[in-house]
C-alpha cells in the first residue's frame, strides 16, 4: 500500500508540476525515480518533522502540492502544533503520508505503534483522513489528492493486503458497500475491511445470515448520507477500527448519530478497537490485532451475538 | 563593536514615535496587547516597508512582493502599525484591536488582515513556513526575499534551528532571518532563562552569514539592508534591541512584555513619552 501510495504521487508530478515530494530521512532508495527525474521537486530532508511540515506549508504557499511522507506516529504526535496551524489553520494543500497506521510497526513498540493517530487529526477544522484497505484503493484515492483544496492525512495500513476493492470506484468522501446487506453491517475503515470480510463470510457459512461491510476510506468527511442511509435502517452495525476507540472512527459514526432524532435512529451499534493501553506485545501485526479481538472470529462470534439478543 | 556598551538611548525622531503613537493605539483601544516585545521592533519594520521591502498595499498578494513573516507573532501591534501607515487597511481599524469583531488580534492571522503573510503566536513556525516560501521562489525562479523575523525567546524552540540546518543546505540566499534581540523573555533575561550566548557564532555554525547591528539605529538597519550579500548563504541579522524602547518605565521591564488594563495615570504617561 506504501509503495503504491508514493509510486501514484510520481505518477501525479509526472503530470502535474507543481506537485512536491519531501521525505523526511526515509529508507534508501526511496523515490529514486522521482528524484532522478524531477530533482528540483524531490526533497529528502533529516530528522526534523517540525521543521518540514512548516516547509510544506511554505510551499504550499508558492502554489505547490507537498507531500510529506514519514512514519505516522512522528507525523501525528511531534508536529501537532505545526500540523495544527502550519497545515490546518492555514488550509493550504499539503498531503501528509503516515507510515505505519495503527499496528504495522508491531515489533518496533508503542513509540512506533499509531493507536490514536485517526482520533488525534479528527479533530481537526480544514484535514480530511483517507485510510484506504488495500493498494487498488489507495491508489485510486491518492489520484483525487490534487482536487482538495485543504490539508489531508492519508493512514497508510500495511504492505501486501488482500486487494478487495477491485472493481469498485474509490472516491473521497464516499463510503464503499462492500458486501451490502439491509439489516446488519460491519462498518470498517483501513485493513478491517479485509477483516470484517471474513467475519461476513464465516458468519453466512455457520448461520446462513447475510451481513454487510461497509468501506469508510475517508474517515473525514464522513458520507453522511450513505451513513444516514444505514443508521435509517440497518438494525445492527459493529464498527471496527485498528485505532483506540476513543475519538476514533466509531466515536465519530455515534457523533453522527447524536445529530439525528430517536424516531430516525433504527441501528443498535458496537463499536470496536484497540484497547485503550500501550501495547505490551510485539510480534506482529496479526498477532497484535488478535490480541484486541480484532480478527474475523471474534467479529462473527460479536455479530451474531447482537443479532442473537434481538431474536431472542 | 562592542553592542552592550553601544548606547541604544538615542532620542526616537519623529517618524518612530508617530509609528509608536499608532501602536498605543492598539494597546489603549484595545487594553491590552504585547507593549515591550511590539517596541523593540518599531525601527526594523520602519526600515523594511519604508526603504526595503517590495509591497502591494492595494493588491497585497501580489506575487512578485517581497515575504514577511513576524514568527513572533506577539509583536503583531508593531506590525498592524505600520501596515496601517501604508495603506493596507484604515487606520481607524487600530483602536479595535482584540475587540471580539476585530480583524486585529493578540496575534497576526494572514486571512483577516491585508499583509499579513502567515498566522503566528505559536512561536518556532515562522523560520520553517518562510523557508518553504524561499525554496518554493526557487524552484518558480522568482526573484523575491523572504524576511522572518524571530523573537530571542523564541529561538529556545528546535523547530527554529531545525529550519536553519534545511536552510543552510539548500544555500537559501533568498531567506533572511532578523533577530529581535531584546533580551528578555516572559519570565526574566534570556541569560538567566535560556542563555543564547554565543549566539552569532551559534548562528554562524548553523551556516548563516551573520551581521549585528543596534537595531534602533535607523542609518545601520538601512546600511545592512542595501548593501549586497557576499555569500550565498542564508542570512541572519542580529539586531540589538530594547524591549519597551522609548518609555522609560517599560524598558527592559519583563512586566511591560504584555500588559493589559491601563490605568489613566498608565495612559497618560504612555503618550507623554513620545509628544514630540
Amino acid at each position: 500500500m506504501r509503495k503504491t501510495c508514493l509510486e501514484t504521487v510520481f505518477e501525479l508530478a509526472k503530470t502535474n508540476k507543481k506537485v512536491v515530494f519531501i521525505g523526511s530521512d526515509l529508507g534508501p532508495g526511496v523515490l529514486d525515480n522521482f528524484k532522478k527525474k524531477f530533482p528540483d521537486r524531490f526533497f529528502m530532508e533529516g530528522v526534523a518533522e517540525q521543521a518540514i511540515i512548516g516547509m510544506s506549508a511554505g510551499l504550499a504557499m508558492q502554489k505547490f502540492r507537498p507531500y510529506v511522507n514519514t512514519i505516522a506516529t512522528f507525523i501525528t504526535r511531534r508536529c501537532f502544533e505545526q500540523v495544527v496551524i502550519d497545515l490546518c489553520l492555514h488550509n493550504l494543500p499539503v498531503t501528509l503520508i503516515g507510515n505505519g497506521g495503527g499496528m504495522v510497526y508491531a515489533p518496533l513498540g508503542p513509540t512506533h505503534q499509531a493507536i490514536e493517530d485517526i482520533s488525534i487529526m479528527r479533530t481537526l477544522p480544514n484535514l480530511t483522513i483517507i485510510s484506504p484497505c488495500d493498494a487498488h484503493d489507495m491508489k485510486n484515492l491518492v489520484l483525487q489528492t490534487t482536487k482538495i483544496k485543504g490539508p489531508i492525512y492519508i493512514r497508510i495500513a500495511r504492505g501486501g493486503e488482500k486487494v478487495v476493492t477491485e472493481g469498485f470506484k474509490s472516491k473521497i468522501g464516499k463510503a464503499l458497500v462492500l458486501k451490502k446487506s439491509t439489516k446488519y453491517n460491519f462498518l470498517t475503515t483501513g485493513i478491517t475491511a479485509q477483516i470484517a470480510l471474513d467475519a461476513a463470510s464465516k458468519i453466512k457459512k455457520k448461520y446462513k445470515i447475510d451481513v454487510g461491510v461497509i468501506h469508510f476510506s475517508t474517515i473525514k468527511p464522513l458520507d453522511k448520507v450513505l451513513l444516514k442511509k444505514i443508521i435509517v435502517n440497518c438494525k445492527k452495525l459493529i464498527t471496527v477500527e485498528e485505532n483506540v476507540v476513543e475519538g476514533g472512527f466509531g466515536s465519530s459514526i455515534l457523533e453522527f448519530c447524536a445529530t439525528m432524532n430517536n424516531q430516525e435512529r433504527k441501528s443498535d451499534i458496537k463499536i470496536l478497537g484497540l484497547k485503550s493501553s500501550f501495547s505490551n506485545k510485539y510480534g506482529t501485526q496479526d498477532q497484535i490485532l488478535k490480541y484486541n479481538n480484532l480478527q474475523d472470529d471474534f467479529l462473527c462470534k460479536k455479530m451474531y451475538k447482537l443479532i442473537s439478543d434481538d431474536k431472542f | 563593536m562592542n553592542l552592550e556598551k553601544q548606547s541604544y538611548s538615542a532620542k526616537l525622531d519623529k517618524r518612530s514615535k508617530y509609528l509608536r503613537s499608532l501602536v498605543l493605539e492598539c494597546l489603549i483601544g484595545g487594553d491590552r496587547g504585547h507593549m515591550g516585545s511590539a517596541m523593540s521592533l518599531i525601527e526594523i519594520l520602519r526600515v523594511l516597508y519604508d526603504d526595503i521591502l517590495n509591497y502591494y498595499p492595494k493588491n497585497p498578494k501580489n506575487e512578485d512582493r517581497d515575504r514577511l513573516i513576524l514568527s513572533k507573532g506577539h509583536g503583531c501591534l508593531a506590525l498592524y502599525a505600520i501596515l496601517a501607515d501604508k495603506g493596507f487597511f484604515p487606520k481607524k481599524i487600530l483602536k479595535t484591536s482584540s475587540k471580539f469583531n476585530s480583524i486585529l488580534g493578540g496575534h497576526p492571522e494572514f486571512d483577516k488582515v491585508p499583509g499579513i503573510e502567515a498566522s503566528t503566536g505559536a512561536l518556532g513556525h515562522g523560520a520553517p513556513i518562510g523557508l518553504g516560501i524561499a525554496l518554493g521562489a526557487r524552484i518558480n525562479k522568482k526573484k523575491f526575499n523572504t524576511f522572518v523575523i524571530v523573537g530571542d525567546g523564541e529561538i529556545n524552540e528546535g523547530s527554529f534551528w531545525e529550519a536553519s540546518m534545511i536552510a543552510s543546505k539548500h544555500k537559501l540566499e533568498n531567506f533572511h532571518i532578523i533577530i529581535d534581540y531584546n533580551k528578555i523573555q516572559s519570565y526574566g533575561k534570556t541569560k538567566d532563562v535560556l542563555d543564547l550566548e554565543p549566539l552569532k557564532q551559534k548562528l554562524q555554525s548553523f551556516g548563516y552569514e551573520v551581521d549585528e547591528i543596534n537595531g534602533h539605529n535607523i542609518s545601520q538597519l538601512k546600511t545592512y539592508f542595501k548593501k549586497n550579500k557576499k555569500s550565498k548563504k542564508p542570512s541572519a541579522l542580529i539586531c540589538h534591541t530594547i524591549k519597551g524602547k522609548g518609555f522609560y518605565f517599560a524598558e527592559q521591564n519583563p512586566f511591560w512584555h504584555h500588559k493589559n488594563f491601563f490605568t489613566d495615570k498608565e495612559k497618560k504617561q504612555l503618550k507623554e513619552c513620545i509628544k514630540n
